[in-house]
C-alpha cells in the first residue's frame, strides 16, 4: 500500500505516483494463457495443415484463373443467384483472383496467430529530440558555414540572392499563359461567355434530329430540347461541343393566359417560350419540366425556375433567373430566334457584372 | 549453430554483398526486431496504404489501354447498344477496357473500388488519430501530411472519375467549371486556361490525365513515404494497457509476427478488393452514355467522397451580389470554396491550436481514450455531424424519392440543422465522455457490479462489487490528468503590467474549458479508504459466504459490498442500521 498522496494532477506516464494496486501493472502480471496450439501438438499440426491448405488453394485458384481467362468467352452472360445476369468472364476472374490472393493473406495471418509466439515484447522509446552534443555540433557547423560564406557580412549578396530566388518561378508560371491561346481578335473570356450561336432569324431545330419546328408541331404542355440550325455545321468546323454547351435551349408551350411575365415584351410566340437549358447555378443542363406548375427543376442541385414567371428562381441555390430567348416565326412559319440571349447564359462569373 | 539451408546460404551471401555496399545490416539489426503495438484500429491506415498500392497496380494496367483524348470517334466495339454512336476516344477506350479487353472490366472496377476504399480508409484512420489524440507531439507533421493526403485523395478520386468522359462524369466537370468561374477576379481566366477556352473544349481530359496519373499519385507516393518513415522513427503510439507506458512500446516484433500479420493483411485487402471488383458493378459508364453538354440524367450522384461538397452546394441559400460591375456568387463560393477551405485549414491546424490551448509541450506516445479528452471528442463529433449533414444534403433527391419527402423541406431542415445540431452534439458528447470518466473512477474505487445479489440476515439486499481485473485497471489508469493553465495575474509582484494579459487570460479560460471538468483518477488516500472499507466489507460478507456454494465464494473473495443507489459507504449504512447484522 502506498503511503504518499497522489497529486490530483498527474503527469503523463507517471504511473509510479499511483498506489501499486492501481498503477502500472507490469506486463508479467498479466497471465499468459497458452493457446491450444502451444500445448497440444495435434492442434499445432492441425493449424499447420490449415495454413498449408490455404496456400494450396491459392495455387489452384491461380490455375483456375488462367483456365477461365482462356476458356470463357468475354461475351458470355450467365445467371448467378444473388448476382443476377453477369458477365461470366469478369465474375470468374474476380472470384479466382480475389479468393486466391485473399487465401495467401489468410494463411499468413493464421500462421502468425496459431503458430508464431503470441507473447508481447517491450521496447523502450527515446525522446525524439537529438542529444545536446548533436545539436551543439550542428549549431557549430552552421556558424562556421555562415562565417566562411560571409552570408551575414555581404549584405548586398544576401539581398540580391533573395530577390533572384523570388523571381525564379516567374518564367515557369508565365509559360502557363498559353494553356489557352486567345483566338484572333483576342476577345476576352467574358465576351466569349456572353455570346451564343443564336441570332435573329436563326431557326430552332430539334436536338438530335435537327428538324425545324413549326408552332403547330408543339402542343400546349409540350416540351422539346432544341439547338440552333447552324449548330451541326459549326460543330463540324470547330470540332468541339462548345457551341452546343451554350446554345442548348428548351422550348415549351403553355396556354398564353398562364404566362404571368416574360423577360421581354412579346418574347413568346403564341404561348411558345424558349429558355436556356443551362442552369444559372453551376451549369448543369436542365430538362425536368413539370407542365402543370410550369416549374423547371435542375437534377444536379434542385434549383427550381418558374417558366410562367420570366424563369425566376423559386427555390434552390441558383441566384439568377433562367435566360429567355426571344422567338418568333420566319416566312415559312418555322420557329426562329429573334436575337441572341440578352444576358450571358449558364453559371455566373466575375466579369459578368 | 543453427542449420542453414542452401537457399539461406545464398540469401546470406546476397545480404553480405548488399551490406558491404550499403551498410544494410546495421538497418536490419536495428529493425528486424522492431516492436509494433497491436490494435484493430491500427489496421485502418494499413487498409489505406494497401488499397493505394492496388490503385497503383490496377491504374498502371489501365493506362496501357485508356486513350485520354476528346477526339471524336464512331464506336465500333462489342457493346451493341452504343454501336455507331459518336463519342470521345476516352469514352470509347473505356468501353473497350470494359468489354473487349479480357479482365479489363475487373481491373477497372478494382481500380474504382480500391480508390473508394482508399479514401474511406484514410478518412476513418484520420478519425481514429483525431479521437485518440495521436496527432499530439511529436506527431504533428504526420498529421499535416495526413490532411494533405486526404486532400490529394479527393483530387485523385475526382480527376479519375472525370476521365472516362461519360455523361455522369462530364456533368461533374461542368459543375467543377461552374465552381471555378465563381472564384473572384481569377476564376474566369482560370477556367479558360485549364479548359483551353470554353467548356467542354477538346483538351481538358488529356490535361487531367497527366494530373491523375503522374502529378497526384507522385505527390501521394512521396507523402506516404514520409508518413511511413515518420511512423517508423517515432514508433507507433499505443493504447494504455498492462505494461504500457509513455516511454515504451509493447507489441509484436516485426520479424516474424508483425511481418506475417501485416504482410498477410496486404493480401487480404488485395483479395477483398479483387472480389468486390469482380462481383460488384461500379460506375457502369456504358449505361450513362457518352458526354453531351446539353444532356443530363436525373438523380445524378457523385462518388461518396464528393457527396458532402455537393450537399453544401445544394443547401446554400441563393445569394449573389454585384459590386462595381463585378459578380460575386456567394451561393457557390461559400459552399464550394470557403467551407472546404476552412475545414481543411482547421483540420491541419488543430494539433497546434489544441497544444496552444492546453499548454501541453510533452511527447505523447500513449493514446487518449476518447472519453478522457471530452472537449476534443466533442469537437470531433461536432465536425463529424456537420460533415454528415452535408453528406445527407448531397443525396437529398434520393432521400426525397425514397421517403416521399419534399426536397424543399429537406433543404430547410438541413439549413437549420447545420447550424443547430453540431453544437448540440458537442455538448451531448462532452457530457457522455465525462460520465464515462466518472464510471471509470467508480470502477477503480468500488469495482464493478458483479450482478450477484446477496440477502443479508436482516433482510437487506445488496449487490456484490468485485475489483476489476489488472488489464482493465491498467487501461483506466493509463489516463493522463493535466491541470488547466492558471489564470494569469494582471500585474506582477512589482505592479508591472503583464504583457499580452488578455491573450493569456483567454488561453487560460480555454484551457479551463478543455480540462477543468475532467474527473481525476482517485488519489491514494481515496483508494486507501476504499481498501479499508473493502476489508471491512469483506469481514461483513464473510458469514454470508456460508450460504453460497464454493464457486460463488471464490468469486466473492475480495469483493466490495456496496449499497446500490446510496451515497453512503457500507460501513456508514451498517452504522445507520444499528451496527449489527
Amino acid at each position: 500500500m502506498s503511503d504518499h498522496n497522489t497529486p490530483t494532477s498527474l503527469e503523463s506516464g507517471s504511473h509510479e505516483n499511483l498506489p501499486a494496486r492501481l498503477g502500472y501493472s507490469p506486463l508479467a502480471d498479466i497471465e499468459h494463457k497458452p493457446r491450444l496450439t502451444d500445448t497440444d501438438p495435434k492442434a499445432a499440426r492441425r493449424a499447420e495443415r490449415q495454413v498449408a491448405t490455404m496456400f494450396v488453394l491459392s495455387i489452384l485458384l491461380v490455375i483456375a484463373f488462367v483456365a477461365a481467362y482462356i476458356g470463357i468467352d468475354k461475351s458470355t452472360i450467365v445467371y448467378i443467384p444473388l448476382f443476377g445476369e453477369v458477365g461470366a468472364l469478369t465474375f470468374a476472374l474476380g472470384l479466382c483472383m480475389g479468393l486466391g490472393v485473399f487465401l495467401i493473406g489468410a494463411g499468413a495471418i493464421q500462421w502468425a496467430k496459431k503458430l508464431m509466439p503470441d507473447t508481447e515484447v517491450v521496447a523502450q522509446r527515446h525522446e525524439m529530440a537529438s542529444p545536446e552534443e548533436a545539436t551543439e555540433e550542428a549549431e557549430a557547423n552552421y556558424q562556421r558555414g555562415k562565417t566562411e560564406s560571409g552570408f551575414a557580412q555581404y549584405k548586398i549578396i544576401r539581398r540580391t540572392l533573395i530577390g533572384a530566388l523570388a523571381l525564379f518561378p516567374i518564367p515557369l508560371v508565365l509559360m502557363l499563359r498559353d494553356l489557352w491561346v486567345t483566338p484572333a481578335g483576342s476577345p476576352s473570356p467574358d465576351a466569349i461567355l456572353s455570346k451564343t450561336l443564336w441570332k435573329k432569324g436563326e431557326r430552332i431545330v430539334v436536338d438530335g434530329t435537327y428538324v425545324p419546328v413549326k408552332a403547330e408541331d408543339l402542343p400546349v404542355g409540350g416540351l422539346i430540347s432544341a439547338v440552333p440550325a447552324d449548330l451541326q455545321e459549326v460543330e463540324e468546323v470547330e470540332g468541339n461541343l462548345n457551341a452546343r454547351a451554350k446554345a442548348a435551349i428548351i422550348v415549351i408551350r403553355m396556354d398564353p393566359s398562364d404566362i404571368r411575365s416574360q423577360q421581354g415584351d412579346g418574347w413568346d410566340y403564341q404561348g411558345i417560350l424558349a429558355y436556356s437549358k443551362i442552369c444559372t447555378h453551376v451549369g448543369c443542363p436542365i430538362a425536368l419540366y413539370e407542365q402543370r406548375t410550369h416549374h423547371l427543376l435542375c437534377p444536379c442541385h434542385q434549383s427550381t425556375f418558374d417558366l410562367a414567371d420570366a424563369g425566376n428562381v423559386i427555390f434552390g441555390p441558383a441566384a439568377r433567373r433562367m435566360p429567355q430567348l426571344p422567338i418568333g416565326v420566319d416566312a415559312e412559319g418555322y420557329l426562329v430566334a429573334m436575337s441572341d440571349f440578352a444576358e450571358p447564359i449558364g453559371p455566373s462569373f466575375w466579369e459578368r457584372g | 549453430m543453427t542449420a542453414t539451408s542452401p537457399v539461406e546460404q545464398v540469401g546470406g551471401g546476397v545480404a553480405t554483398y548488399v551490406d558491404q555496399r550499403t551498410g544494410s545490416n546495421k538497418f536490419l539489426a536495428r529493425n528486424l526486431g522492431k516492436v509494433f503495438p497491436d490494435h484493430w484500429s491500427f489496421m485502418l491506415g494499413e487498409i489505406a496504404l494497401y488499397s493505394f498500392i492496388v490503385v497503383l497496380l490496377t491504374g498502371t494496367f489501365l493506362t496501357l489501354f485508356f486513350k485520354p483524348s476528346m477526339a471524336e470517334v464512331l464506336y465500333d466495339g462489342s457493346y451493341v447498344p452504343l454501336k455507331g454512336i459518336k463519342m470521345s476516344e476516352a469514352y470509347s477506350s473505356t468501353l473497350d477496357i470494359s468489354f473487349d479487353v479480357r479482365g479489363g472490366l475487373l481491373l477497372r472496377q478494382m481500380h474504382h473500388w480500391a480508390a473508394l476504399i482508399f479514401i474511406a480508409a484514410m478518412s476513418v484512420h484520420m478519425f481514429r488519430v483525431f479521437f485518440t489524440g495521436a496527432f499530439r507531439k511529436p506527431r504533428e507533421f504526420n498529421w499535416i501530411i495526413g490532411v494533405a493526403l486526404v486532400t490529394l485523395g479527393l483530387g485523385a478520386g475526382f480527376s479519375g472519375y472525370s476521365l472516362p468522359d461519360d455523361l455522369l462524369s462530364g456533368t461533374g466537370l461542368q459543375i467543377a467549371r461552374g465552381i471555378m468561374q465563381s472564384i473572384p477576379v481569377i476564376g474566369t481566366w482560370m477556367a479558360f486556361l485549364l479548359f483551353d477556352g470554353e467548356f467542354p473544349g477538346t483538351e481538358f481530359i488529356s490535361r487531367l490525365y497527366g494530373v491523375h496519373i503522374l502529378l497526384i499519385p507522385g505527390l501521394i507516393l512521396a507523402l506516404v513515404t514520409i508518413h511511413l518513415m515518420l511512423v517508423w522513427t517515432q514508433k507507433h503510439t499505443q493504447f494504455p494497457g498492462p505494461g504500457r507506458t509513455n516511454d515504451n512500446v509493447v507489441g509484436y516484433p516485426l520479424m516474424p509476427v508483425y511481418m506475417a500479420k501485416a504482410g498477410g493483411f496486404f493480401f487480404v485487402v488485395f483479395g477483398v478488393i479483387a472480389l468486390i471488383g469482380g462481383l460488384v458493378t461500379i460506375n457502369p459508364i456504358w449505361i450513362f452514355g457518352p458526354f453531351m453538354p446539353d444532356q443530363v440524367s436525373a438523380g445524378s450522384q457523385p462518388d461518396w467522397y464528393i457527396g458532402w461538397l455537393d450537399g453544401a452546394l445544394r443547401t446554400m441559400p441563393n445569394i449573389e451580389s454585384s459590386l462595381f460591375g463585378f459578380t460575386i456568387s456567394w451561393n457557390i463560393l461559400i459552399p464550394a470554396v470557403v467551407i472546404p477551405g476552412i475545414i481543411f485549414t482547421a483540420l491541419a491546424l488543430y494539433p497546434f491550436l489544441e497544444a496552444w490551448v492546453t499548454g501541453d509541450k510533452k511527447e505523447h506516445h500513449l493514446l487518449d481514450r476518447p472519453r478522457n479528452a471530452p472537449t476534443r471528442t466533442g469537437i470531433g463529433v461536432m465536425a463529424l455531424t456537420f460533415y454528415l449533414l452535408l453528406w445527407v444534403g448531397g443525396g437529398n433527391d434520393i432521400i426525397a424519392i425514397t421517403f416521399g419527402l419534399s426536397i424543399n423541406s429537406i433543404i430547410w431542415f438541413l439549413r437549420i440543422a447545420l447550424i443547430i445540431l453540431p453544437p448540440i452534439m458537442f455538448i451531448v458528447t462532452r457530457r457522455i465522455c465525462l460520465s464515462l470518466q466518472r464510471r471509470d473512477r467508480d470502477k477503480l474505487l468500488h469495482g464493478y457490479e458483479s450482478g450477484r445479489i446477496l440477502r443479508l440476515p436482516h433482510g437487506e439486499f445488496i449487490e456484490v462489487h468485485q475489483p476489476i481485473n489488472a488489464k482493465e485497471m491498467a487501461v483506466i489508469t493509463g489516463k493522463t490528468d493535466i491541470a488547466p493553465l492558471p489564470l494569469p495575474a494582471a500585474t506582477d509582484a512589482d505592479g508591472v503590467r503583464n504583457k499580452h494579459f488578455q491573450v493569456k487570460k483567454l488561453r487560460a479560460k480555454l484551457s479551463g474549458f478543455f480540462y477543468s471538468e475532467n474527473v481525476a483518477l482517485p488519489t491514494a488516500a481515496e483508494i486507501e479508504a476504499g481498501q479499508h472499507h473493502a476489508a471491512h466489507d469483506a469481514a461483513i460478507e464473510a458469514p454470508l459466504h456460508a450460504y453460497e456454494d464454493a464457486d460463488q465464494l471464490n468469486r466473492a473473495h475480495g469483493g466490495v459490498l456496496h449499497h446500490p443507489g446510496m451515497p453512503l459507504t457500507n460501513a456508514e449504512q451498517l452504522a445507520e442500521d444499528g451496527g449489527h447484522l
